[in-house]
């Protein structure tokens, strides 16, 4: 059979990517197995938007330190995926949107994120484009966006610069315990590894399950839209208290309209269908906050699917029970802060310690299965 | 937003198809409702000229009965409309003069027609080059030339119908520059004589074209189209690599016809690629029903066959859609049905063999020329893609942005599908189409939002703090 790597990743979004990534840095050979073509779901699919103000408050610490790596994708990439760094603003059209914001921003500032408070006045400042009604807005330096459907390319060149053996359109089926080493069957020839990493996004409930562990993932189905290009028309990125919008103008002059609201789709038949309500409650957001939005047209809208725990905090470190098998995934906001966190979990795979902790998912375990 | 309006059915498409999809399921007691963008019925071939310019002719003569029929009957009109979500259910929201509408039914029928295949050359994006259905639009329904001097290029009988059209209007054709052979055309004879009518009216084209001295360059194809800010001159060579310029003031070119299947895939119907009748089509069952039950689909958008069979399939497929809904229709009518459809694909499949996407126009492509116009991809963008190990034909679209520009695709498809399958060296099957995405057509946000009040906003839950 074919060689032995010291660790095989299965998945490659961007947890996936970025545990490869260093850990190949680190030393190690490694191979990549991923179904389709490298960031084509969530990863490739996502909003791109990088912001503190739609984060958990828990990942506050993680996602300014991986802002500050997509602000520097440069150099530790090296490859561009468009991260354009600016301000951010989340909305509050009405008292109780208020009320939401200042709490939340303030639990957002408690744990590190610079967000101040503003009025109507000040946050047109930051951004002319805004609409009427504005109450409060919070205004965050720290923010910005990437361009999501660039990530494949620029993983792949870098991956490959680092060695990482890529296969692509290889599923993963299965995986064995064989002698202390990780033997994955795939719809392609079977892989040996020392080490494992799963990093399926929502699918890792199922490859959990490969290895005898039950961690119930619930599937969102996040609903995006993007616009034609138009005149520019914003200058930052702009939210709301309730995080159901996120918008931002890319330089080539397209929009897109996201937040989270639900489409329909599963993990079998991934987001298959837009709801047309949900679509037009979306863009009406949008265009309240950004009324100059009204005169370009909807180009095309998709939905992609994003993976939430029971306590919706991400699943990333060793699987219990399991020596040398870990699982990297189901972050909130994971395209902001699913670098920082891959690249601490790639450093205990590399046997340092890592910066900060990281996210075990001992505490999803059934009672049940933790007791046994 | 209004409540949705319930039907038995819905129709999408107010060509010969639907038109007739629409009047069948109609009289035989359906509730009925036909949308089109368009702001009279008859869609592409029967298109309603501008009343005031041109008096009625053979073609408009269908337009104008399937109008009438329409007008008289009881289906429910929806003209000027853009349909612009199909969802499960099903539900069919569009946006016309009157703002936004949703209407719902257990049965749809899809008969959107189809768009033209221009396989690019140097020069295609320039003013003054045209698709041959368009300058059918312009002659037909404009009443007006595409210029004063006109090369008609490309692939099949549209060419004759566009150069006569210019000829009747008074203007001049400076070439047809046709990719057939004449033994090509001779060699289909005997499959295009089994509709003595259609042979005629095609016959009477060409007879026209040929009678007025216009220059008819068979196995000849445009390379090149030159200008400074609109196109003046074009290069045409023969098969054996004999070039020559010709002066122009426009070019209207085509190269064949590709069926329009945003709805199917929409709704995730099974597909399947048919070379023949266009490329990606529906699989469907003898009454023209999808994998999808209760979605039909008829016309050319189930595969390149002309109005002939569009108008049967429409009524096959109405006609189905009764009986599902408890009506009796004959037997002795379905049989006819059936048996005239299959009657006239001797004909169809001949001119759909002229009509259908050919490999090696795509192969010759070059490197500098571009492929998708809206957003300025040229070939040698999307080879250095496949080049890095890229195969996916969604990814390609990601890396390039070709196909992400406002025709959504409908442009360039069919060309980026089979350049990414001469060079990862796989089947059109396995490389697959770009996935569906809705809107249907590029929307004005502003009309999609219409009058509303922030606090009606049905606004979700926010998420976990
Ligand atoms: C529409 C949408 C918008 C979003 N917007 C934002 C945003 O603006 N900002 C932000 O920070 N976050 C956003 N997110 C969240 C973010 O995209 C995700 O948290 C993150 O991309 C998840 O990365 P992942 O690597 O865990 O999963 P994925 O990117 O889904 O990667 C998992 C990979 O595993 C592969 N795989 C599955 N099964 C197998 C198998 N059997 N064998 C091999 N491979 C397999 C899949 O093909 C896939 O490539 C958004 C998410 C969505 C869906």
């Amino acid at each position: 059979m074919s060689a032995r790597y010291d660790l095989c990743v299965v998945g490659g979004g961007i947890h996936g990517c970025t545990v490869a990534l260093f850990a190949a840095r680190g030393g190690m050979t490694v191979v990549l197995v991923e179904r389709g073509s490298l960031c084509r779901e969530a990863s490739g699919v996502n909003a791109g938007t990088l912001t503190m103000q739609m984060t958990r408050v828990a990942l506050i610490p993680y996602a300014l330190e991986a802002h500050a790596m997509w602000a520097s994708a440069a150099t530790w990439l090296g490859h561009d995926v468009g991260v354009v760094v600016c301000d951010g603003l989340s909305l509050a059209f009405t008292q109780a949107e208020a009320e939401l914001l200042s709490y939340r921003a303030g639990k957002r500032r408690e744990a590190g994120a610079p967000i101040d408070l503003v009025d109507a006045k000040a946050a047109r400042l930051v951004e002319p484009g805004l609409g009427p009604g504005v109450m409060l807005a919070g205004h965050c330096k720290i923010d910005g966006f990437a361009n999501a459907y660039l990530t494949g390319l620029a993983y792949r060149r870098a991956l490959i610069e680092a060695g990482v053996t890529i296969l692509e359109e290889t599923a993963a089926t299965a995986v064995q315990r064989v002698q202390g080493c990780f033997e994955v069957d795939t719809t392609g020839a079977p892989v040996k590894a020392a080490r494992l990493v799963i990093a399926g996004g929502v699918w890792i409930e199922s490859m959990l399950g490969w290895l005898g562990v039950t961690v119930p993932i619930k599937v969102l189905v996040n609903q995006l839209a993007v616009t034609e290009r138009q005149r520019p028309v914003m200058r930052t990125v702009i939210g709301i208290a309730s995080g159901l919008l996120s918008l931002k103008q890319y330089p080539h002059g397209t929009t897109v309209i996201g937040g989270g609201w639900q489409a329909r789709g599963d993990r079998e038949r991934g987001g298959y269908e837009l709801l047309p309500d949900r679509l037009v409650g979306n863009v009406r957001l949008a265009c309240h906050a950004i009324p100059a939005l009204k005169e370009a047209r909807l180009a095309r809208a998709w939905a992609g699917l994003e993976a939430e725990t029971r306590d919706a905090l991400p699943a990333v470190g060793p699987v219990p029970g399991v020596p040398d098998a870990y699982v990297c995934g189901s972050v909130h906001s994971g395209y902001t802060s699913g670098p920082y966190l891959a690249r601490l979990l790639a450093e205990r795979i590399l046997g340092r310690e890592p910066a900060m902790p990281l996210f075990p998912i001992d505490r999803l375990l059934d009672p049940f299965e933790r007791a046994a | 937003m209004t409540f949705p309006q319930r039907f038995d059915l819905i129709v999408l498409g107010a060509g010969p198809a639907g038109g007739r999809a629409a009047l069948t399921a109609a009289a035989a007691g359906l509730t009925v409702i036909l949308i089109d963008e368009q702001s009279a019925a008859g869609g592409q071939v029967w298109r309603k000229p501008r009343a005031e310019r041109v008096p009625a002719r053979t073609d408009g003569q269908h337009g104008e009965g399937l109008r009438a029929a329409l007008d008289a009957s009881d289906v429910t009109l929806a003209l000027g409309r853009r349909v612009w979500s199909v969802t499960e259910g099903f539900r069919v929201d569009s946006l016309g003069p009157e703002g936004s509408m949703s209407c719902v039914a257990d049965h749809l029928i899809v008969a959107t027609g189809a768009h033209e295949r221009v396989i690019p050359f140097p020069g295609w994006t320039m003013p003054g080059v045209m698709g041959l259905a368009a300058a059918t639009i312009l002659l037909k329904s404009e009443s007006r030339l595409p210029g004063k001097r006109v090369v008609v290029a490309g692939r099949g009988p549209l060419m004759a119908q566009v150069a006569a059209g210019i000829l009747a209007k008074g203007g001049r054709v400076v070439a047809v520059v046709d990719q057939m052979r004449l033994t090509g055309w001779l060699g289909a004879l005997p499959a295009l004589a089994t509709q003595p009518r259609l042979l005629a009216q095609g016959g009477g084209w060409m007879g026209r074209v040929l009678a007025s001295r216009t220059p008819w360059l068979f196995n000849h194809r445009v390379v090149e189209a030159r200008g400074a800010d609109r196109v003046s001159e074009i290069v045409v060579t023969s098969a054996s690599g004999d070039r020559r310029a010709l002066s122009c003031d426009a070019l209207v070119i085509g190269d064949g016809l590709v069926p329009g299947t945003e709805v199917p895939r929409l709704l995730s119907a099974r597909m399947w690629f048919d070379r023949l009748h266009g490329g990606w089509i529906p699989e469907l069952t003898a009454d023209f029903e999808t994998s999808v039950p209760g979605l039909f689909c008829v016309g050319d958008g189930a595969g390149i066959r002309g109005a002939l069979q569009a108008g049967t399939s429409g009524e096959l497929a109405a006609l189905a859609v009764a009986r599902q809904l408890g009506r009796k229709t004959e037997p002795a009518r379905l049989a006819r049905l059936r048996r005239a459809f299959a009657r006239a694909s001797c004909f169809s499949d001949a001119v759909a063999a002229m009509l259908s996407g050919q490999t090696a126009d795509v192969a010759r492509i070059g490197p500098d020329t571009i492929v998708c116009r809206c957003e300025d991809v040229s070939r040698s963008e999307i080879d250095a893609a496949m080049a890095e190990g890229i195969r996916d034909i969604n990814q390609i679209k990601h890396v390039t942005r070709c196909g992400m520009g406002p025709c959504q695709g409908r442009m360039c498809g069919d060309t980026v599908q089979e350049l990414v399958a001469l060079g990862s060296r796989r089947s059109r099957e396995e490389v697959g189409a770009w996935t569906g995405r809705p809107p249907l057509r590029p929307v004005p946000l502003g009309d999609l939002v219409g009058s509303f009040d922030y606090g009606d906003i049905p606004v979700p839950e926010p998420a976990p703090l």
